[in-house]
């Protein structure tokens, strides 16, 4: 069983600034069409003082910290076995090229079901920019296959 | 709330109502390079979506798509009804496994409108099926229609 008592862990903080290159990069990857999402001139003729980051670009920016899902390690999980079972975004602000966003992840909940044959890890992100503006959180839950 | 998005958000003045679907958005066949690039530019480095030989000894059949890509297209079929600054919340739940060469399609249909600090909001029913009507993701997105 994974250990309960890491529930409340806040792992350490890192500051990830978002690139030009990389946002184009998830665009094309993700078959995005619309110009905001890869071109500057596009987006900024548009409103915006940059490239917009996607929806769900935040999770990217999570992952892109100094070791891929920190909470692997601290659970000694298995990346094999995880699985990702929900994932929720709430946004106060656009996220644009340029930007450096520091992102706070900490181990929200854990439970398990089935008599433990899968456990859950709910991580909490907070993201804020530059300014020191939350731009936007999310909760990301992983099933453990055991 | 006053913020930085305040200067793109858009009143939208067309019809939504409950029961407005969204257009929806069809998506190519997932392929290992699919999967390559959304690793690569997602950061999502994991082997199981990547790797056939890591994939099999975990119990999979083969390598399977990133839950995050299909998140990613309904992100797309959102922000081509609506602008993005006018999405406030998005959440859903990975139902079932996307796998090599499925094709999936994203829908979404508005279930409740609702006022809240003086905006108005529409919640919105999103999902992702395979070709064979199987619902791989399932959840909910707010937007703003009007402040």
């Amino acid at each position: 069983m994974l250990d309960k008592t890491k529930i409340g862990h806040q792992f350490q903080p890192f500051t990830i600034e978002v690139e030009k290159g990389r946002l184009k990069f998830f665009a094309k990857a993700i078959g995005e069409t619309n110009p905001i999402y890869f071109d500057e001139q596009a987006a900024i003729k548009a409103g915006h003082k940059s490239i917009l980051a996607p929806p769900t670009f935040a999770f990217t920016i999570d992952l892109d910290g100094p070791e891929l899902l920190p909470v692997l390690k601290l659970l000694d999980m298995d990346i094999g076995k995880v699985l990702h079972g929900a994932q929720e975004f709430e946004y106060m602000a656009n996220i644009y090229a340029g930007d450096n966003i520091t992102v706070a992840v900490s181990i929200k909940d854990m439970f398990d079901k089935k008599g433990g044959a899968l456990e859950f890890v709910v991580l909490e992100t907070r993201f804020c920019n530059q300014d020191d503006a939350l731009v936007a959180t999310a909760l990301n839950t992983l099933v453990y296959r055991n | 709330m006053l913020n930085s998005t305040t200067n793109t958000l858009q009143n939208i003045n067309e019809d939504i109502s409950v029961g407005t679907k969204l257009p929806a958005l069809v998506l190519p066949p997932i392929t290992r390079t699919t999967l390559a690039l959304f690793a690569g530019a997602s950061g999502d480095h994991n082997p199981i979506h990547i790797d056939s030989d890591f994939a099999k000894q975990f119990g999979m059949e083969d390598v399977f798509a990133h839950g995050m890509l299909s998140m990613a297209y309904l992100g797309r079929m959102l922000t081509n009804w609506l602008p993005q600054s006018n999405l406030k919340k998005f959440a859903t739940k990975f139902t079932a496994i996307t796998q090599l060469h499925d094709v999936l399609t994203c829908s979404g249909e508005v279930i409740e409108l609702f006022t809240d600090n003086n905006e108005s909001l529409a919640k919105v029913l999103i999902k992702v099926e395979n070709q064979n009507g199987v619902s791989t993701l399932v959840g909910e997105a707010t937007v703003v229609i009007s402040s």
